[in-house]
Order: structure tokens, then C-alpha cells, then sequence
């Protein structure tokens, strides 16, 4: 009895000093695959704010899929700040106001440190000769594709499309419409998530074009070896952010706006963003994009707020019951 | 000594109120809470959501390959279960501890598993697809995952009831004439029919609400391979919480409404054969003697 009231009072103190020695605690609501990033990014920042402040800060992650975590924001996971892959779960968590309205005003670049494109993943020697959007509608062309309704990555490849359609000669919505259509006629599944179309692309060796973030081609080639395929970059392709925000009512409660506002802050940074581009995104930093230039050869890109108004207003033309993208589906 | 005294479990007034405390807890209360969302919306929105192209396909492939996948393992896992009582061969508890497994794997391997193994280029796809055969991204590979995950149920719930009916019974069947068609439609069968359908109805229910393994197989394709539960994630990827709350409202009704259903067909088929008669008695009949 004795000893196990020692060892109670032991886990105690274990508890206080460990309270004690980490000052604070930052949690980073985050998207699935950023995991890699954040995993090279949190070290950099603890020891640059530890060097700035003397201060020791523990950094969590939470990851999800980016809609998901989101949700669980909303609902009281305690976020102090939000790393997401796409703008309207931010602007979800604005119209709850648990982000200031402005969230895409309070840091450079849309509040986006860095970026990445929408490529074709095409098979060795691309064989049927895929070069750009209207390659994909040919006849035989098997086009893999995350569901869009349900997936960022899905999204992104459905608007790309769609703003290539819109910029041809004589395009518009109806005509770019039309050309989806034919697009997913040649879509023989939607793939339950990006990582889930990679593996039916490159391990079921189904179809002949996958479609993913530029980022995604690096982390293919690691696995399955870069002679196995081609990387594609379309004539026209969505620059894709990955917005930043901090939570303010999570970080009033707590009292580390401070730590928070750093931590993003510091995404920008040299360091931060070399750690960007380290990980295949393309780096804010005009130096180091140059610096890295082998790896993120120029490309024309659109961004959703150009084409398409913002991406509240693209998710509902598109993606809501009804939108767009049903339409196709469903003759109505 | 009174008669309440005899129970093996004691305090009955207890174990009541700790057993609708649990259910009101762990069923009731999150089923209410979700009752309670939906009815924001009127009842027209909710038939509207669930009467739409969409969702009318997805119930017609969710319901269907439910039940599609519930009878094969019907039939299938009775058969397991039988070679697994009556027989005893080399193995036979390594196969006995395989059945537990789809229980045990989280269910988005197994849809990793599954469509890894029947896409075109896979161990089985790419015998199958020559043959015109194609299982991974088509409805079929939906039904092909629901058997996977719900194979258990039916097999360890019969289990034990055919140890229950011992072989002297398919003897004296036998012995007084009956045919082995007559012994097992007449005797066998409706001893193992409620069983056999409290397997069904479990293996059904869980394929209906099944998400983690179909999504990977099943190609989600609108119209044509798109289950309930995907429209409800895309309903939630839409911040549209009412919307998803409506259409599992509707889902869960069309499951209460046939669980329901096969519920009073197992006290039918209990009623119906048992009237007090003995199984000997049965085994009897079987071989026309009177009872």
C-alpha cells in the first residue's frame, strides 16, 4: 500500500515538473500529409524561439483530413493555430468566429507560406502522349482522380480543368462544363483519397494519368523510383495554398497569441522556407525558389481567387449537392 | 425460499436500472441527440434530401448489396459453421481462430487488401477481368467487402447452436426412414433457423453502416457505386451537418424497418417449429411417423 502510494505521488510530481519545464504548449491542427513538414518545421521553431525568449515550447500535431479537423476545432479541439490545405475550412472556422474575419490579411501572401501546383503523373515514356487538360478527354484515356466532392485533391483537379476549359477559344462555364463532363466519362473510379489514387495509379497500375500535387510526385518517386514515370505540367495548372491561421479564442484562453503568432510567423522565415522547399513546396521566397529551380520548373497557374472569386464561392458553384459537378452526374 | 432467491444473478431491480441507465447512455441518448438534429429540418427537407437521384442510388446500393452480402454468408457461413461443429480435421482451430479476423482488422486495410488483390493486375483480378469478371471499383466489389466484414456473424452465431443438436438426432431421423434431405430440411434446419437468421440480421445491419472497407473497392462512382455513408461524409465535407444527420435519420429508419421484419420472422420460424416439440419428436415427423 505504501509503495503504491509512492508511486502515485511519484507519477504526481512526474506530472508538475513536466508542467513545469515545457512553459508552453502549442497544438497545430493540421491537414493529413503534412505530417512531414511540420515534423522538420516544429524542431527549427523550438530551437529559434527557445534562442529568441529562453523560452521552451512543446509543440503538438494534430492531423486529419483537412475538413475533418476543422470540424473538430469547431467543436473544441483546443488548436492554437490552423495549418490547412485549402481556404474555405478556414473561412468555415471565420464564420464561426473562432478566426478573425480578416484571417487572409494577417500574414503575407494570402496568409499561405508556400504553394504547390496540380501536375500529370503519366506512365514511362508517356504513351499516350498526355501534354495538357484537353489530352485527358481523348478516347481511351484513363484519368485517375480522388473523388471530387470529397477530397481537396479532387477539388483542385476539377477546377483546374474547369479554368483551363474557360480560357480557350470561345470558352465559358457551359462549354467548360461540357469538356468535365467528357473528362469524367473517362474517370474510371474516384479514389477515396489522394494517397489512395497514388496507390491505384502506381501499384494497381490503373489508367494512364494521375493528377496531384506536384509535391505528391516527389514522395511517389521515393517510393516507387523515378524512372517509373513522368511528371506532366499542364499549359495552364491551379496554384494551390496552404493557408495559416491563428485560433484566436483558443489562444486568448490559453494566453499564447504570443507563441502563436511566432510560430506562424516563422513560416516564413529563411529557415521555414527552405524547409518548404525541402519538401517539395514552392517556397514564397523568391531566392530560394531560384535556388531550387531544378525542382520547381516555372509554370503558368491561376489561383481560385482570380477564376473563380474565392473558394467559398468555387465550393459552392461546384462541389455543393447540386453544383456543378452533379450536374454532370445527374440530368436534371 | 422465495422465488427470487433462485436467480444466479442477484438484485433484479439493480441490474434493471443499470441496464437501461448503459442502453439510454450508449445508444439512446446519441441516437435522440442525432433524431433531434435532423428534425431541424422539416419532414419534407428530409424526404426531399432522401428522395433525390443521389441518395435514392446510394440506398439501392447500400440496402442492396446488404442484403446480397448477408445471404451469401447466410448460406456460406452455415456451411463453415457446420464443417467447424461436426467435423474434425487437421487445422480446424487455426480455421475456427481465422473466422474471428475480419473482427479484428480495421476495415480500411481490408478494403486496401481486397482491392489490391482484385484490381486488374492483382492475384485474382487478373484471372477474373479475361473471364469479363470485374469485382474492384464496381458494385461488386462493394458486395465482396461486405462479405469480407461480416462473415463472423453468421458463422459464431450458429456455432453454437449446432453443437446444440446432437448427432442422435440426425440418427434416429435416420433410423425411422427419414432421407438426409428430409433430416435436414425437417429437423436440422428449423432448429438452426433462428439462429441462422439472428446471424443475418447482425451480418446485414453492420454491412449497411460499413464505410472503411467499401470506399477503397467500391470506385464511388455517382449513380452507380456510391454508398449512403459516402454522401454522408460528402454532405459533412459540404459543412452540411443537417443534411448528413437527415439522410442517416432515413437510413436508420429503413434499418429498424427490416431488422424488424426479420425479427418477427425469427419468432415466426421459432413458433412455428417449435410448439414444445421435442427435436426426437421432430426426427419423428421427418420420417412421417406421427409425432
Amino acid at each position: 500500500m505504501i509503495r503504491f502510494r509512492r508511486s502515485i505521488s511519484a507519477v504526481l510530481l512526474a506530472l508538475v515538473a513536466g508542467a513545469a519545464l515545457a512553459d508552453t504548449t502549442l497544438l497545430n491542427a493540421s491537414y493529413d500529409v503534412a505530417r512531414d513538414v511540420f515534423k522538420d518545421y516544429n524542431p527549427l521553431f523550438q530551437k529559434y524561439w527557445k534562442q529568441k525568449t529562453g523560452e521552451s515550447i512543446e509543440l503538438k500535431q494534430s492531423h486529419g483530413g483537412s475538413s475533418k479537423q476543422v470540424r473538430s476545432v469547431a467543436d473544441g479541439l483546443e488548436a492554437d493555430v490552423v495549418t490547412m490545405n485549402q481556404a474555405n475550412d478556414i473561412e468555415f472556422l471565420a464564420d464561426k468566429g473562432l478566426v478573425a474575419k480578416e484571417w487572409s490579411k494577417k500574414f503575407p501572401n494570402n496568409a499561405s507560406p508556400y504553394t504547390s501546383t496540380m501536375v500529370f503523373i503519366v506512365r514511362k515514356g508517356n504513351p499516350k502522349a498526355i501534354k495538357d487538360w484537353g489530352d485527358l478527354v481523348a478516347p481511351g484515356v484513363q484519368v485517375i482522380v480522388p473523388h471530387p466532392k470529397n477530397t481537396g485533391n479532387g477539388r483542385n483537379t476539377y477546377l483546374s480543368a474547369w479554368a483551363w476549359a474557360v480560357r480557350q477559344k470561345g470558352g465559358n462555364d457551359k462549354s467548360a462544363q461540357e469538356f468535365l463532363g467528357k473528362l469524367l466519362k473517362n474517370v474510371p473510379l474516384f479514389a477515396a483519397g489522394g494517397r489512395d489514387a497514388t496507390t491505384t495509379f502506381m501499384q494497381r497500375q490503373m489508367g494512364d494519368v494521375l493528377i496531384t500535387f506536384e509535391s505528391e510526385a516527389e514522395l511517389i518517386a521515393r517510393e516507387f523510383g523515378k524512372g517509373e514515370f513522368a511528371v506532366v505540367y499542364p499549359s495552364l495548372t491551379m496554384q494551390t495554398e496552404f493557408p495559416v491561421a491563428i485560433v484566436d479564442k483558443v489562444v486568448d484562453k490559453k494566453g499564447t497569441r504570443k507563441q502563436a503568432q511566432a510560430y506562424l510567423d516563422y513560416l516564413w522565415s529563411k529557415e521555414g522556407q527552405e524547409n518548404a522547399a525541402q519538401n517539395y513546396l514552392r517556397p514564397r521566397d523568391a531566392e530560394l525558389l531560384k535556388k531550387y529551380a531544378a525542382q520547381f520548373p516555372p509554370v503558368k497557374t491561376f489561383t481560385v481567387d482570380e477564376v473563380f472569386g474565392g473558394a467559398g464561392k468555387a465550393f459552392a458553384t461546384h462541389f455543393k449537392d447540386g453544383g456543378s459537378f452533379d450536374q454532370i452526374y445527374v440530368q436534371k | 425460499m422465495p422465488a427470487k432467491n433462485h436467480r444466479v444473478l442477484p438484485g433484479f431491480g439493480l441490474a434493471l436500472g443499470y441496464t437501461l441507465v448503459y442502453l439510454s447512455l450508449l445508444i439512446l441518448l446519441p441516437l435522440g441527440g442525432m433524431v433531434l438534429k435532423a428534425s431541424e429540418l422539416g419532414f419534407g427537407q428530409i424526404i426531399d434530401i432522401a428522395l433525390s437521384e443521389r441518395s435514392l442510388a446510394a440506398f439501392r446500393v447500400t440496402f442492396g448489396a446488404s442484403l446480397l452480402a448477408a445471404a451469401l454468408n447466410a448460406f456460406f457461413g452455415l456451411i463453415v459453421a457446420w464443417i467447424l461443429v461436426r467435423y474434425s480435421f487437421p487445422g480446424k482451430r487455426f480455421v475456427d481462430a481465422l473466422v474471428d479476423l475480419p473482427f479484428a482488422l480495421p476495415t480500411a486495410v481490408a478494403g486496401i487488401t481486397l482491392s489490391t488483390l482484385y484490381a486488374g493486375n492483382g492475384w485474382l483480378g487478373r484471372y477474373l477481368e479475361p473471364l469479363g469478371v470485374k469485382i474492384a471499383y464496381t458494385p461488386n466489389g462493394i458486395v465482396v467487402a461486405l462479405i469480407f466484414v461480416t462473415l463472423p456473424f453468421v458463422v459464431r452465431t450458429l456455432q453454437p447452436v449446432i453443437e446444440d443438436i446432437e448427432s442422435d438426432v440426425e440418427e434416429a431421423a435416420a433410423s425411422l426412414g427419414a432421407s438426409r434431405w428430409q433430416t435436414f430440411s425437417r429437423v436440422i434446419f428449423p432448429a438452426i433457423a433462428p439462429a441462422l437468421l439472428t446471424g443475418f440480421a447482425m451480418a446485414f445491419s453492420r454491412a449497411v453502416g460499413e464505410y472503411g472497407s467499401v470506399i477503397f473497392i467500391a470506385g464511388n462512382l455517382p449513380l452507380i457505386s456510391e454508398i449512403t455513408p459516402l454522401l454522408i461524409i460528402s454532405k459533412l465535407e459540404q459543412y452540411d451537418v443537417l443534411g448528413a444527420t437527415a439522410l442517416a435519420v432515413v437510413m436508420l429508419a429503413i434499418s429498424f424497418v427490416l431488422l424488424l421484419a426479420i425479427n418477427f420472422l425469427q419468432w415466426w420460424s421459432a413458433n412455428r417449429y417449435k410448439n414444445d416439440e421435442p427435436l426426437e419428436a421432430a426426427a419423428g415427423r421427418a420420417a412421417g411417423a406421427p409425432a
